[in-house]
């Protein structure tokens, strides 16, 4: 287990995995594949599983903080550790609810909700696991308070007393959470499609969108409009120092869309033509901010200059609990300043780490821009359009809040 | 063709077009120069009194637009330069001329030897626009001046003609070659006018060498009072905006700001300079390494990095090749973009350009005016072997390239527009379009 997990740092400290789709894959798996091998004690299993995922997560986050994907995934996982043993427990306790005539002085919490059935004390349970809505602060306060007393003594005392059970529940929790990492695997694989399937509603006939470097979700967005008959042109922005766009614009010709493909120095020039801007997204902050390749900042000032949308494109795994301080500098990576100068023109006033005091040239090559969520017209993700102001929401179905820190040495 | 005759006039008498200039017209005055009379006549009318009429004549002449089938292929007819259309042209910019890069240069350098019409000196200055080795607002203007400066040395009126009359006609070819090599600067349209209001104002008592040797002073004094000192005006006022820790964003290459960058770094300011750079051209580059190579500290990066950058910047200079009167600056494509995310981040943007470069003209986008550049240089990647996703783009009929080459700069992104008559707000160009440059420029 070790040696995968190992492999897997080297690999995101290597930058070697690219894009946020192909990193949250991974992430998964590696985590589905640690929790299959993890040894669980009899006795409080979730939070056994919950350590250990969190002492991988911490250290493959730390791998690459700069991609995002990897704390979401881990924090989704956690997510849904929590989430399985909740359910889990609140059907015990339902079952234990059933029979509780016989035993009343083990379930002393069954005598004040005498007539609570399974299904409500799990919504009670889960309740927990997020931010109080403001429905479930007026609804019924003694109820979410005392849940979790409810799990954990339910918990305590299956453990204590039926240890028949226990060996199959255990069984089932893990079970349950592979089905569950399964599922989240899925989803993050088949997000472009369920994104793509709302092409339709956004782009209209003889519209002209622009795009700037390659995303994948924004190629198959394109592409699902143009399936659905509709025919429209595309601005590809190159998106330097990568170039991506070319590669995107190939794709797209190859589909038979319409495509001009313009220097990003033109995107202010050309925007005025566009009726709407569609990007994609490294990252999704919690305040609707946006982690994205560079330029799009500029892109973004651009459409609100012209007040054209600018609709952002982010499967789920992209949405991070996090809020961004100073995103442009802490949540950015500088690459190398090949890609834009040839070492070998400049090399007597670049530093290159040997000559002393401080050298004449510096070169700037950032890979990430922030987009703060004021500039930000949509999102579209796998479950529909959203709002930036709702992204904090969204963000609560996908993630516990004890969770948002997963660094062990602030909570032990 | 007597209806044509207006017209004609219209053109050559100061209405000679900046950037998408008319080649149609300014190929009937050349192809038929017995067209010439009614032209120094209504110039010489127009610039006398300042009438209602003058004020007219002031209003720009709507440029050719090339989505104009037959006026297309009358221009073409009268073309020294054979162009071929290119493949795959973008359909927005249909009323620009899109052609074959490539294709021109070997044919015209072959026929050096055979262009009657056009002088020697001319066809090399236009030769190297075509091949983009002169760039830039000044020095293309520089070196049209003093290819005109040389045809008029060699210039005798041929026998029963007017040297007014026969010059101007002859300036009027130059110009139409000169613009079919690369559509016109404003700066060299200008220029141009202010060469033709002077030929139209020769004396006629004066002998022709008498009249040459003016026309040759005139010149001089425009280049050197227009643009090099304008410019050392320009240095000097820019300079004492500079202070020291200042970290000044310059983009692309221009004339005056590196100037401006260079005698602050002589008199020994502190300061640090950002060079942000665009494809395709990458004149940036250029910059960096001369400043790099006077001592100046700098820090390199590309357009798309402009916000990461713009945090540490205290202020943005930028050259221009024109500043229309709306208050507009046009310029190398990425300035907008540049000054958009500077006014966002409030950081203040001064224009540098010199006066002579100010045009009546407005506009509001950078689409119903602009240059389409070789599209091809937008499919290759130099040094980056491994992008070739668009090699054979044009044989998909899907795919454009567009390789637009100026932008326009809303004048609310513009702090300020330090010029040799000072430094001025953008809402204070049409004043100097209007007082000064019709004081100095056209008297």
């Amino acid at each position: 287990m070790n040696a995968l997990v190992n492999e897997f740092i080297i690999k995101l400290k290597k930058r070697k995995i690219e894009g946020s789709k192909a990193t949250a894959k991974l992430t998964a798996e590696v985590l589905r594949s640690c929790i299959s091998q993890q040894r669980l004690p009899h006795t409080n299993q979730a939070a056994a599983l919950i350590d250990a995922i969190r002492t991988i997560g911490e250290k493959l986050i730390a791998a690459n903080p700069v991609e995002l994907a990897v704390g979401n995934i881990v924090r989704r996982v956690l997510h849904i550790i929590r989430e399985e043993d909740v359910s889990l427990t609140a059907a015990a306790v339902g079952g234990l609810a059933v029979s509780a005539g016989s035993d009343d002085e083990d379930d002393f919490k069954q005598d004040d909700h005498p007539g609570l059935s399974a299904a409500a004390v799990a919504a009670a349970a889960r309740s927990t696991l997020r931010p109080p809505s403001l429905q479930t602060l007026l609804e019924d306060i003694p109820q979410s308070t005392a849940a979790p007393h409810t799990s954990s003594s339910g918990g305590d005392s299956e453990g204590k007393s039926k240890s028949a059970d226990k060996n199959t529940a255990s069984r089932k929790l893990k079970h349950n959470v592979i089905e569950a990492v399964n599922e989240l695997i899925q989803d993050i694989a088949t997000c472009h499609e369920q994104i793509a399937e709302q092409a339709v509603e956004h782009i209209h006939h003889n519209e002209v969108i622009l795009t700037l470097g390659n995303s994948r979700t924004v190629m198959e967005f394109l592409c699902a409009a143009k399936e659905k008959k509709r025919s429209f042109r595309v601005f590809v922005a190159e998106g330097a120092p990568r170039y991506q766009g070319h590669a995107l614009a190939k794709e797209l010709v190859a589909r038979g869309l319409q495509t001009t493909v313009i220097t990003d120095s033109a995107i202010f020039a050309m925007i005025s033509r566009v009726n709407m801007v569609v990007v994609g997204a490294h990252a999704v902050m919690a305040n609707g901010g946006v982690i994205a390749p560079v330029g799009m900042n500029m892109v973004a000032l651009a459409a609100q200059r012209h007040a054209v949308p600018f609709v952002v494109l982010a499967g789920t795994h992209k949405l991070c609990p996090l809020y961004p301080h100073n995103p442009e500098v802490l949540l950015n990576e500088l690459k190398s300043p090949a890609e834009l100068l040839d070492f070998g023109e400049f090399s007597d006033c670049l530093d290159f780490g040997t000559s002393s005091g401080s050298p004449l040239l510096h070169v700037v090559n950032p890979a990430f821009d922030y987009v703060p969520p004021n500039l930000v017209s949509l999102f579209i993700t796998d479950t529909g359009g959203h709002n930036p102001s709702y992204m904090y929401r969204l963000i609560a179905d996908y993630y516990s809040a004890d969770d948002f820190v997963v660094k062990q040495s602030s909570i032990s | 063709m007597p209806a044509e005759g207006p017209k004609t006039a219209t053109a050559a008498s100061g209405e000679l077009k900046p950037s998408n200039s008319n080649p149609v017209k300014i190929a009937k005055g050349t192809s038929q120069k017995k067209e010439s009379p009614p032209v120094a006549a209504t110039e010489k009318k127009g610039s006398d009194r300042a009438t209602d009429k003058d004020r007219k004549k002031d209003v720009p002449h709507p440029r050719m637009q090339f989505d104009d089938k037959s006026r297309v292929e009358k221009a073409k007819k009268r073309s020294v330069v054979k162009q071929t259309e290119a493949k795959n042209r973008v359909e927005l910019f249909r009323h620009l001329p899109q052609y074959e890069h490539g294709t021109r240069l070997p044919e015209l350098e072959s026929r050096f030897f055979q262009l009657d019409p056009v002088h020697p000196a001319v066809f090399k200055v236009g030769l190297r626009y075509l091949a983009g080795d002169i760039s830039g607002g000044n020095a293309r203007c520089i070196a049209m001046l003093q290819a005109f400066q040389e045809s008029i040395k060699d210039y005798s009126t041929p026998p029963e003609k007017a040297l007014i009359r026969d010059l101007t006609a002859k300036v009027n070819c130059y110009v139409s070659f000169l613009i079919e090599c690369r559509p016109l600067s404003i700066s060299m349209g200008n220029a141009i006018r202010f060469l033709k209001t002077r030929i139209a104002k020769l004396p006629l008592t004066l002998s022709e060498s008498e009249a040459k040797a003016t026309l040759l002073t005139d010149i001089d004094r425009f280049i050197s009072e227009k643009i090099i000192l304008a410019d050392k005006v320009i240095v000097k006022h820019a300079v004492t905006k500079i202070r020291d820790g200042d970290v000044l964003l310059t983009y692309g290459s221009s004339s005056a700001v590196e100037m401006i960058l260079l005698h602050a770094h002589e008199l020994g300011k502190d300061f640090r300079v950002v060079v942000v750079d665009a494809r395709p051209k990458l004149e940036g580059r250029l910059l960096l390494r001369r400043l790099v190579g006077k001592g100046v500290k700098c820090t390199y990066t590309h357009i798309n990095a402009i916000s990461y950058i713009m945090h540490e910047v205290t202020r943005v200079l930028l050259g221009a090749s024109s500043v229309l009167s709306n208050g507009t600056v046009y310029s190398r494509v990425g300035t907008a973009s540049v000054a958009m995310v500077a006014h966002s981040f409030r950081v203040p943007v001064l224009i540098c350009c010199e006066a002579y470069k100010f045009h009546e003209r407005v506009q509001l986008d950078s689409i119903c005016s602009n240059e389409l550049g070789d599209p091809e240089a937008i499919a290759k990647v130099p040094g980056r072997m491994e992008i070739n996703h668009l090699d054979g783009w044009s044989n998909s009929d899907n795919l454009q390239l567009l390789n637009l080459i100026y932008d326009a700069t809303p004048s609310d992104y513009v702090s300020m527009i330090i010029t040799d008559y000072g430094m001025i707000p953008p809402t204070s160009v049409p004043v100097i379009v209007r007082e000064y440059r019709r004081e100095y420029l056209w008297t």
